[in-house]
């Protein structure tokens, strides 16, 4: 079947390979990575081809991380395609049975629980009732508080989630000047500020930042002493995956910690304790999250126990190399572990993905509609 | 146990470190910028330098150089020598009076600040009182005549600037005799100028602005003569008999006036004329007359001109006997003085010495038809802006002098006189190594200086703008006057900074020092590939246009556009010729450029792909397209030619402006001075804190402008496809992160001619975090970066190890990244903007030899930020290894100057005209090293002529000091001669 439709292999890049799941039944077909279609038309397929046309589904499938992330619209669904490599896995599932949540770390944290939740219990029995409006597991999150137990209370060390997100970060920085008590009694000295928010950007969405907060490290590096430009360099390079610690000019919403190892999970308290008390505090407004309900926003202000070297994972061997004509195909048959040839071939110790691969393969791709052989 | 291990282990690596890397700025070569003052001293023969910037430069003999820096940031505004000793006095703007010293220290002489000063009036007083207009350094060397804006005479005794209040000359004093009848008496106005007589040391005279010259003794204390000039005094000068005074005037007047004997008082002026006369003139800024032994004099002076029609000239006028010429200059006269022949410096003038704003002009006055001595040191390098530089270490003999017989040819007109001003003595030893530095300028021109020693000395200039037709007429030649024009113009000096087409601009040079090969890429994106000939060639150059494009559809070019090519045969000089052209289409700026001499290749890159072009078969290989479709920006191209006309426009407005405005020295009011600048300043800080600066923060994604932009192209020969072939690659990174590396195929020597050279592409890296790739470098098993090409071949390398595995080094502004070869897999980094805020701007590969032990040496990146700071990363473990600022953060131009030599040492440009050598190497350092030594003194001052203005000359002086002289001309003709070994020692001997 497969041969048939067979696209020349200079053109392999551009075929995903799609290994769906339903209860215990595996479909398999392909899909132009660069034609992915839209979201509706996707689902149709599905339910095409697991032949189940009138169930609702919960689309879910595997990211490069082992996270279970969810296929709801045509921007997640365009970031699996894009991402896959090569295999897209899907999972689906009833949407009144559906027994796990998406999120970061899901799979590799919980591989027992939810994989095998998935894999072994297709037919869960625990009915729960359905919750149709903000569900968790629709979401992953954007930005997180960390290290609340460390920190002094009138500071706030917030982590962006910038990968693998088309919103930009979209805040400003600025040079200004703040008050420190030192030994010689109270001194002026140069600081570095957030001066503007871009409206329906990562950082306003997050309502963890806000305008003439003072930027005191960026990803554990301190500021102080280093100029404008610099600091915006190092944002810059850690843009993927940026924590800042700032001291809000807003001191107002500060967590307040009970006892001493308020540490992980704990989630003693988070920015929507203070809020409900200060209605008035404008700089915390959820207004871009509203739409998605309060529920939402939750996993973005639970203080997350990060395992260690978090903080410094990055991009490291992120880089994405292509190998390009045909002298390159021996080492490929040698290294490679996939049966079917005519798949892309990335080195396998890196990770692919999603916008670069598009941006790349985007000039040489020229077929229309959706590409399915099935 | 373990962290002991470690420590000693840390401590030896710090040890070998510091044998490794040292840090140093050692000297400033090129034309300091902004001079403001000159000075001369005969007997030590040595020339100082002062700048608006308050530094103060020495120079002697070629290698002997000293420099200085005042505290205060404040422009000198005179330099005088004490007459026969190592000290000189500056007069800074802000009042200052300072004394230096060439200080003897282990073997070798230092400029070094001994005494500060600044005049006090009496209590009460305004400050033009005390504000210095006029010095003398009297003749015995003890005193210092300080003429005020208050038109008060101060005497200070020197070194120790101890003010002999007795003997000052006050104004009463003065105006108490001036006659009654003459008209300026009432306000003399400020000391212009001080002269003591050359016959005897106690008589001065003091020009008042106003006109009046006061002749005073200085021992009785009281006036002798006084001469009533009407016009407003610009300088005087006392002939050498002592019998004549020369004033000139700001009307363009000069007169000469008796200075005879006491108490003739209706001394009439004797002569009176106003050289460019019948309509109005610009003034005679300053006159000096020099006698022959037989013959007329020599009259020199600056300025003049008529001023409607010459006014914007800057011009020195030297009439001796029947030959008269205005010396047409290329910027404003700073000053100017002759330097004089003879053992003893009395002789005929033999050179005039000019500073002007730009440049040094020295004219030969011995030879007939007054030609220029060609400068071994102050060059110009901005006589058209460098717009780029390229250095290469270690050039084999062979090229240098070919390069080298080139460079003559084009010389010819200079004077065969060899270099005037021989003070001090080199005792740097002989540099290591032949180096060569390649400025690229505006005008198409590469410049090819010696940068082995402390002197930066031209040897040859290739100009590539004759393969084109440009706007330039070239028979729009300055050179020649027409004859019998009044005045007799004569263009001197080679600072030339108005291009007339931009597009020939060099952007990007590399040389091959071993086949000779040369590419040249410019601002409209050609690419000459030129090869060394010692005979002139007639041809013509053909051209290839590559078409980056490839089709890419949307795209509208708005730049300039492409140059055109000249299709008649040209005459090409000897030296570099081209035979071979590139044309990029669009014509943008060529941003990368590398050669290959072995595989006969050049590479090169633009804002919108590379090529890669085999000059042997004059056949394009390949073409590749980095153009992001969205990327507007890159697409349209600059407006870079309208932008230059406009700013053309505006200079040569700006000229005429200046020209316009008297510049005289120092009569500006201050208190209106500080006021303008403080209004400026304040409007400064109110717009600041209107619009407070702010920076967006984002991530870099594929959309961003330039992301196509190739910013380095590098050959290698490694292992791209898998571990046991290795074959010849091309490696080209982009402004967006992206790595492509392509697989060349060569044909066989014996059929390189005949069969095609083929690229394929093998590799593509995007690096995640999408910095620009400033670097690119493949290292061999033994982790040592791969030789140059034809360098094995020479015997100059150890082959590249090509058993272990090779590793992929990519430098992007962020990041050290190394992958392992074939297979791109990442192994180390070093990250350097997510640390320290800092970007890559400028990277070179070096080698770094031990201080201690002569065959231990390290390889490593040498790196300049935009923070300024100077790097060493290791290779190949990628580890920082040592920094230090070297470069101003503000100093934009001068990081993107930077160059690096192979050898740890690096240049970079602190002023248009002027390039800082630095050092990060313990082993190689290049800086003067040189030995001043006190003149003889023997007989009393009262013996000895004194020396007015320390510009003319000393002229008893014993023998023994011409002999002394002389000795030390020998040492130094010889050492120049390199007849290296056996002066040497003597040299040594001498000093110790």
């Amino acid at each position: 079947m497969n041969k048939s439709h067979r696209v020349p292999s200079n053109r392999s890049l551009s075929a995903v390979e799609v290994k769906s799941k339903f209860g215990a039944e595996f479909r398999r077909f392909s899909l132009d990575r660069s034609k992915p279609g839209r979201f509706d038309e996707f689902y149709g397929l599905l339910q095409h081809v697991h032949r189940i046309p009138n169930v609702d589904l919960l689309v879910g499938y595997a990211d490069v991380h082992g996270d279970l992330l969810p296929i709801n619209n045509d921007d997640n669904y365009h970031k699996a395609i894009s991402t896959a490599s090569p295999l897209l896995r899907l999972f689906l599932q009833r949407k009144e049975e559906a027994d796990y949540t998406f999120g970061t770390n899901s799979l590799t944290r919980k591989k027992n629980t939810v994989l095998s939740a998935v894999l072994l219990r297709p037919d869960a029995n625990r009915k729960k009732p359905p919750v149709l409006i903000s569900l968790p597991r629709d979401f992953r999150p954007v930005s997180s508080i960390i290290d609340v137990d460390i920190l002094p209370e009138t500071h706030r060390r917030v982590r962006l989630y910038k990968h693998g997100q088309e919103k930009p970060l979209g805040f400003y920085i600025r040079d200004g000047s703040s008050v420190r008590v030192t030994p010689q009694g109270l001194e002026k000295v140069p600081g570095i500020f957030i001066s503007r928010m871009v409206p329906g950007g990562l950082a306003e969405s997050t309502g963890l930042l806000a305008v003439n907060d003072e930027v005191l490290e960026v990803n554990g590096i301190e500021v102080a002493g280093k100029s404008l430009d610099q600091v915006t360099d190092m944002m810059i390079a850690n843009s993927h995956n940026l924590i800042i610690t700032v001291k809000p000019a807003n001191q107002r919403n500060n967590v307040v910690r009970t006892g001493g190892g308020g540490g992980g999970g704990g989630g003693t308290a988070s920015g929507s304790s203070g809020r409900s008390s200060d209605s008035g505090a404008s700089y915390y407004g959820y207004s871009a999250l509203s739409g998605v309900g309060a529920a939402a926003s939750a996993p973005s202000h639970i203080i997350q126990n990060f395992p260690a070297g978090e903080l410094e994972s990055d991009e490291d061997d992120e880089d994405l190399v292509i190998e390009v004509g045909g002298e390159a195909e021996p080492i490929r048959r040698t290294l490679s572990n996939y049966s079917m040839p005519s798949l892309p071939r990335y080195e396998p110790h890196l990770n692919l993905r999603a916008a670069s691969a598009l941006s790349i393969n985007r000039r040489s791709l020229e077929e229309e509609g959706t590409v399915i052989t099935l | 146990m373990k962290r002991f291990r470690r420590h000693g282990q840390e401590s030896q690596r710090d040890r070998l470190k510091q044998e490794l890397f040292q840090f140093n700025k050692t000297v400033e070569h090129g034309f300091p910028h902004q001079p403001s003052a000159l000075g001369y001293s005969p007997s030590l023969q040595l020339l100082a330098i002062g700048t608006r910037s308050g530094a103060i430069k020495l120079y002697g003999a070629p290698g002997v150089e000293f420099m200085g820096l005042h505290d205060e940031n404040a422009a000198v505004t005179q330099v005088h020598f004490l007459p026969h000793q190592v000290e000189l006095v500056t007069l800074l703007d802000d009042n200052s009076l300072h004394m230096w010293t060439l200080k003897a220290h282990k073997g070798l002489s230092e400029l070094l600040e001994i005494g500060r000063f600044t005049l006090t009036g009496p209590p009460g007083a305004p400050p033009s009182v005390t504000r210095v207009t006029a010095v003398l350094a009297h003749s015995s060397g003890e005193l210092l005549l300080l003429g005020t804006e208050g038109g008060h005479v101060f005497i200070v005794e020197v070194p120790g600037f101890r003010e002999l209040e007795e003997r000052n000359i006050s104004l009463d004093q003065v105006a108490s005799s001036v006659p009654d009848d003459y008209i300026g008496r009432r306000n003399l106005e400020h000391v212009e100028t001080l002269q003591e007589n050359p016959v005897d040391p106690n008589q001065v005279v003091i020009g008042y602005g106003r006109g009046l010259m006061v002749i005073w003794n200085l021992e009785k204390q009281q006036a002798i003569q006084h001469i009533p000039a009407t016009q407003q005094l610009e300088s005087m000068w006392w002939t050498e008999d002592g019998g004549h005074l020369l004033s000139s005037h700001s009307d363009g007047s000069y007169c000469r006036w008796m200075a005879g004997g006491e108490d003739m008082n209706e001394e009439e002026e004797e002569k009176s004329d106003i050289p460019y006369g019948h309509f109005p003139c610009k003034a005679i800024s300053k006159i000096i007359q020099l006698p022959t032994e037989k013959g007329p004099p020599f009259l020199l002076f600056s300025g003049g001109m008529p001023r409607a029609s010459y006014g914007d000239r800057h011009c020195i006028t030297v009439i001796h006997s029947k030959t008269h010429v205005a010396l047409d200059f290329t910027s404003r006269i700073i000053d100017f003085f002759a330097i004089r022949g003879g053992p003893q410096h009395t002789g005929d003038p033999s050179a005039l010495v000019v500073l002007v704003e730009e440049e040094l002009v020295v004219i030969d006055l011995q030879t007939e038809g007054w030609p220029v001595i060609q400068t071994p040191y102050l060059v110009p390098l901005h006589s058209s802006a460098i717009t780029c530089s390229h250095h290469v270490s270690a050039i084999p003999l062979k090229l240098w002098e070919r390069v080298l017989a080139a460079g003559d040819l084009q010389s010819k007109h200079y004077s065969k006189e060899p270099w005037p001003i021989t003070g001090g003595q080199n005792l740097a030893p002989d540099p290591p190594q032949r180096d060569l530095l390649l400025t690229g300028h505006e005008d198409g021109t590469v410049r090819f200086w010696d940068a082995s020693g402390v002197c930066l000395c031209p040897m040859y200039k290739l100009s590539t703008s004759g393969v084109f037709h440009t706007d330039a007429d070239p028979n729009d030649n300055m050179n020649q006057g027409t004859e019998g024009e009044w005045p007799p113009f004569r263009k001197v000096g080679c600072f030339d900074p108005y291009s007339d087409d931009p597009r020939l601009g060099v952007q990007k040079i590399h040389l091959c020092k071993y086949s000779g090969y040369l590419a040249v890429a410019g601002t409209a994106g050609q690419i000459l590939m030129l090869e060394l000939n010692d005979e002139a060639a007639e041809h013509t150059v053909e051209a290839k246009v590559v078409d980056l494009l490839q089709g890419q559809e949307g795209f509208r070019w708005k730049g300039h556009t492409q140059l055109d090519v000249r299709e008649e045969p040209v005459l090409f000089p000897p030296g570099f010729q081209p035979f071979t052209l590139v044309q990029c289409q669009p014509p943008a700026v060529v941003t990368a450029l590398t050669l290959h001499s072995e595989w006969k290749l050049v590479a090169f890159g633009t804002s919108h792909g590379f090529g890669l072009y085999d000059y042997q078969q004059w056949n394009n290989v390949l073409v590749k397209c980095t153009l992001n479709p969205s990327d507007q920006l890159a697409m349209e191209g600059p407006l870079s030619r309208v932008k230059s006309i406009k700013k053309s426009l505006r200079q040569s407005f700006r000229r005429i402006r200046r020209s316009r405005v008297s510049l005289r020295k120092h009569h500006v009011n201050n208190a209106a001075k500080l006021q303008d600048a403080n209004a400026r300043l304040e409007a400064e800080l109110a717009e600041m804190e209107l619009a407070p600066v702010q920076r967006k923060i984002e991530a870099r994604s594929s959309d961003d402008s330039f992301t196509g932009l190739v910013r380095t192209i590098y050959f290698a020969d490694t292992f791209l496809s898998d571990s046991s072939h290795n074959t010849p690659s091309l490696w080209a990174g982009t402004n967006g992160g992206c790595v492509f590396a392509y697989m060349l195929r060569l044909p066989a020597a014996e059929r390189r001619t005949d069969e095609l050279v083929t690229a394929q592409p093998a590799k593509e890296i995007q690096l995640m975090h999408r910095a620009p790739v400033v670097g690119i470098v493949v290292l061999d098993g033994h982790g040592a970066p791969l030789p140059e090409p034809l360098e094995v071949a020479h015997d100059l390398a150890r082959s590249p190890d090509m058993q272990g595995s090779h590793h992929l080094v990519v430098i992007s502004e962020e990041q050290f990244k190394v992958f392992t070869l074939p297979k791109v897999s990442a192994k180390m980094k070093l990250k350097l903007t997510a640390v320290d805020g800092s970007r890559v701007r400028r990277v070179g590969v070096a080698w770094f030899g031990s201080s201690r032990s002569e065959d231990y040496g390290e390889s490593g990146l040498v790196v300049l930020t935009n923070q300024g700071d100077v790097h060493v990363v290791s290779l190949p473990t990628v580890k920082m290894q040592v920094h230090y600022p070297c470069v101003r953060r503000e100093d934009v131009s001068g990081i993107a100057s930077c160059v690096f030599t192979k050898h740890g040492q690096g240049f970079y440009l602190i002023s248009p005209s002027e390039f800082e050598r630095f050092s990060l190497s313990a082993r190689y350092l290049v800086e003067p090293r040189c030995l001043v030594e006190v003149p003889f003194r023997t007989g009393s001052a009262t013996q000895r002529r004194p020396q007015p203005d320390g510009v003319s000359s000393a002229h008893r002086i014993t023998t023994q000091d011409g002999e002394a002289a002389e000795v030390l001309q020998e040492i130094q003709k010889s050492l120049e001669g390199e007849q290296t070994s056996l002066l040497e020692n003597n040299v040594k001997n001498a000093v110790a």
